[in-house]
């Protein structure tokens, strides 16, 4: 990112520093930016590994590499770095960089605390690296819970759960930060002219993103606080014996975990909502709808979060209440596919690596969101539940979902970060190799799924042999494009055709695009005057 | 429910997106495979509740699988149609058009259609499921780390059922039997009792019934009557820690008259073992020994290992280990009480005197241990 310092031309008040103080004391919401996106990166191939260590095991029944407390250890940490580590910092380092560029502010509105966010974030890895180690030296068991962390199983683990919990702490308490700062940016430093209903989609839907955050995060910081209560302080919060309720501790995480779905989705369909109309070269098709849509889909999303539940043996009454609730999200989710969908109708389509990225979401989420409905339905879930149907369902819906998202906003954005425009014959082929590697991966699993085979086992009767020995297969396909992406960043940064002020023909296709109107890269400070939006 | 005729379908022409065919094509095209082992669906259901679920999902399948298709038939048109590189221009105005001003409206009410059409549905069957009814059989089921306790709460007997080992069960039926299976009797009414001991876990058959959580405190129910003799096999589908997948479900459905024939002989033995366990009988180290190999194999081999070596550090190593070689007492006690914090479970209220004596003994003598200790049912007796 040298490119960055380098066209820094010297009209602002203050230098802007050099070396190391540049990046551990910054307040630039580019460079900041810049740092989430490259630690995402750098949690994308850790929480990758943890993937291929998974599939390694499952490649053949019996045990060949790894005991099942590490096993379940390493489906807890993939989870835990891909959302947390991986996802949630790469939207953020997104919403960093493009944002107040969009909005016509010159930076974040609180920079100091932008910092802090971002700071908290290796501090939190670096407790749940030590988490992960601890039972190797005299920390006791690992966690073996899942993401989830349900009690009473959490409870039974040693030292690396307590470890897990400052984690979250610390990975919460930055994303909380982040959160009130974009939001607060949105709502406060958008320039002249741009209205509410002006804005880019990917800000309306970071808008979302942060509210949602910050109603959601505290009760899981709450939950995981009582287990820690539980576990050294005598409470009996999920204890039964104690009158405790293990299933209170399910209902606070969900109230944060589905929500947390949409937390994850969202800044992707703000990408979706910028690549669409740029490659279609015409405006987003109803722009209103899609934004009324999240907003639908964020309350929504906010009250059925017990469908993660149903086996726990809620009232009749309250059971059909969040399966219905659940249902309904179909019609947001639907919403937006059509929109999506007819932004492209008749528009005049071309296929570079952002925009195939975003045709593979609309197909591949889509199928997700089928999935989802039939998971939704309480006595067919009765069967799915805690099957590979679902491991495969939150793949599709994850992966394509916000995965690819955040691929398509990477292709899309990264000759206006770096200059230089990627390579196109590389990028598609990476589009094509992780498309059909993740397809391979997960298609099968859906019939393993329905075969019976339960979720979060390390082992397995040889009548789901085949089905996991194709899911392996893709994984490691899957996990190796991530090594042609990374080339391609790398070789982007180094250089490459330059890339103009706009790069895309679309870009500016329905929005004010004034993340257009700087230079690429943009210069060290923009917008010190605010631009004037009609 | 009939499978509509896939083939028919109108296929997209050859310029279209052909990769993104394959998903509904497979969804269709796989279940007739048929290869011998690889199942693709929900196994065939053995009584009316689970038949109700399986048409449900089978339904909401197929409307999964049409609006895939319509949906990958649309963008594939649209992305062939609608091409730069055939000279397409944008239509800037079409967003303002009729479908543009209300398609907020007509797409919502579209879904909700759909939407409404499968609550009505599920509605109905899920008043099924909670419809437990008087059932003439009752069975509690207890999830423990890491093996299902069964009670027949009408004959007040109960069994442990565990993992049979690779030895036993042979390669091919490895994780899928156990040494005591569930019977149960066919074209009766029985309901399940759902809990745990330790940690969450979930008892699971898909062919008889549809699965609730085990929780520690809790009482879930579900229910089923089979309609058809034959061995049905689950396995434990809420992880519950290292040995989630150590945990399979057998159950064997036999004929009511056998039923009656089979718990009536279990029932006599239970009485005849809890009459010679109370009956003062001093027992010599050696009959201790012989009877607890047995048992501790069935009970905590799964943690502490068959050779007594344990998995450190979340199973110590018994053999060599200072409690079964010096402290009778605390021995004693944390297999009656287990150990908070960690996965020991409190075997108490799970074994008899006798049982425990047995296990306790040859804890105490085996692979090296030569303590001499024959411990009696009396002295855990006094110990509880």
């Amino acid at each position: 990112m040298t490119s960055i310092a380098a066209t820094h031309d010297d009209h602002d008040h203050h230098h802007a520093p050099t070396g190391w103080r540049r990046w551990v004391f910054s307040t630039n919401h580019k460079d900041i930016g810049t740092m989430y996106l490259f630690f995402a990166l750098f949690m994308l191939f850790l929480g990758g590994a943890m993937a291929m260590v998974i599939r390694a095991e499952l490649f053949s029944p019996g045990l060949q590499f790894v005991s099942p407390e590490f096993y379940n250890n390493m489906f807890t940490n993939h989870a835990l770095i891909m959302i947390f580590g991986m996802v949630m910092p790469a939207a953020a380092g997104m919403a960093n960089w493009m944002i107040p560029m969009m909005i016509g502010a010159p930076d974040m509105a609180l920079p100091r605390l932008n910092n802090l966010s971002f700071w908290l974030l290796p501090a939190g890895a670096l407790m749940l690296v030590l988490s992960i180690v601890a039972p190797w030296v005299g920390g006791g068991m690992a966690v073996t819970a899942g993401w989830t962390l349900y009690p009473p199983i959490s409870l039974q683990a040693g030292m690396s759960m307590d470890l897990l919990i400052f984690t979250i702490h610390l990975l919460g308490i930055s994303s909380i930060l982040a959160s009130i700062n974009i939001v607060t940016t949105i709502l406060n430093m958008r320039a002249p002219g741009m209205t509410m209903m002006k804005m880019p989609v990917f800000v309306w839907a970071w808008f979302f993103t942060g509210v949602l955050l910050i109603l959601i995060m505290p009760a899981f910081a709450g939950g995981v606080t009582m287990l820690l209560f539980d576990r050294h302080f005598g409470t009996s919060f999920f204890d039964a014996a104690g009158g405790g309720d293990p299933v209170l501790f399910q209902h606070l995480f969900w109230f944060f975990g589905h929500p947390e779905v949409y937390v994850l989705l969202l800044p992707s369909i703000g990408v979706l909502g910028m690549v669409v109309p740029t490659f279609s070269r015409k405006p987003l098709f109803g722009y209103k709808s899609l934004v009324y849509g999240m907003a639908f889909l964020a309350t929504l999303g906010m009250v059925v979060w017990a469908h993660h539940q149903y086996t726990v043996g809620m009232s009749i009454w309250a059971t059909k209440y969040f399966m219905i609730g659940t249902i309904l999200i179909s019609i947001p989710i639907g919403l937006m596919k059509f929109n999506f969908i007819f932004t492209m109708w008749r528009g005049s389509l071309t296929f570079e690596t952002p925009m195939l990225f975003a045709i593979a979401i609309i197909l591949m989420f889509a199928f997700a969101g089928v999935t989802g409905v039939m998971l939704a339905v309480v006595p067919a879930d009765l069967q799915y539940h805690d099957t590979y149907f679902v491991v495969a369902h939150f793949h599709y819906a994850l992966i394509p979902g916000a995965v690819f998202g955040l691929y398509a906003g990477v292709f899309y954005w990264l000759p206006k970060w770096t200059g230089h425009m990627y390579d196109e014959k590389l990028g598609k082929l990476f589009f094509w190799w992780t498309t059909i590697s993740f397809n391979v991966t997960f298609f099968p699993q859906h019939f393993s799924g329905l075969a019976g085979m339960p979720r979060r086992i390390v082992d397995y009767g040889v009548q789901f042999t085949e089905f996991n020995m194709v899911s392996s297969v893709g994984a490691f396909a899957f996990g190796l494009s991530h090594l042609l992406f990374l080339y391609i960043i790398i070789k982007t940064i180094r250089g490459g055709e330059p890339a103009p002020a706009k790069p895309w023909e679309g870009a500016q296709a329905g929005t004010p695009g004034l993340e257009w109107t700087v230079s690429s890269p943009p210069p060290f400070h923009t917008f010190e005057t605010p631009p004037e939006v009609k | 429910m009939s499978e509509p005729g896939f083939a028919s379908l109108p296929r997209p022409k050859r310029q279209s997106r052909r990769w993104a065919l394959w998903i509904p094509a497979l969804l269709a095209g796989l279940p007739t495979l048929g290869w011998a082992e690889m199942k693709l669906n929900l196994p065939e259901p053995v009584s009316p509740l689970t038949r109700e679920v399986f048409d449900l999902h089978m339904m909401t399948t197929w409307v999964a699988v049409w609006i895939m298709v319509i949906v990958i038939l649309l963008v594939g048109y649209t992305l062939w149609k609608f091409r730069k590189s055939t000279g397409s221009v944008a239509d800037q105005e079409f967003h303002k058009g009729f479908f543009g001003t209300w398609s907020w409206l007509l797409v919502p009410i579209l879904v909700l259609g759909i939407d409404l059409t499968i609550a009505d549905r599920a509605n109905s069957t899920f008043d099924q499921v909670e419809n437990i009814g008087d059932a003439e059989v009752t069975v509690k089921v207890t999830g423990s780390q890491w093996k299902w306790t069964y009670e027949y709460m009408e004959h007040d007997y109960s069994f442990i059922s565990n993992l049979k080992s690779k030895e036993e069960a042979g390669e091919y039926d490895y994780l899928r039997t156990v040494d005591n299976p569930l019977v149960l009797p066919v074209n009766t009414r029985v309901r399940f009792l759902h809990t745990a001991a330790d940690v969450l876990h979930a008892w699971w058959v898909p062919e008889i019934a549809v699965k609730k959580d085990s929780i520690p405190g809790y009482i879930n129910e579900t229910w089923t009557i089979i309609e058809k003799e034959g061995v049905y096999r689950g396995q434990c589908a809420e992880n519950c820690g290292v040995g989630h997948a150590y945990m399979p479900i057998e159950v064997q459905a036999v004929s009511r008259a056998e039923f009656d024939r089979w718990i009536g002989e279990r029932v006599a033995e239970k009485q005849a073992a809890v009459a010679l366990a109370a009956s003062n009988k001093v027992w010599s180290k050696d009959e201790l020994m012989a009877e607890g190999e047995g048992l501790y194999n069935t009970f905590c081999a799964a943690c502490h290992q068959v050779n007594g070596a344990g998995l450190p550090p979340a199973f110590p190593a018994l053999a060599g280990s200072d409690m079964a070689l010096n402290d009778l007492a605390g021995h004693l006690d944390i297999v009656i009480n287990g150990k908070q914090g960690t996965a020991m479970a409190a075997w108490g209220a799970q074994l008899d005197d006798l049982q425990m004596a047995a296990i306790i003994t040859y804890e105490r003598n085996a692979w090296g241990n030569d303590t001499g200790d024959a411990v009696q049912p009396a002295d855990v007796k006094a110990a509880r």
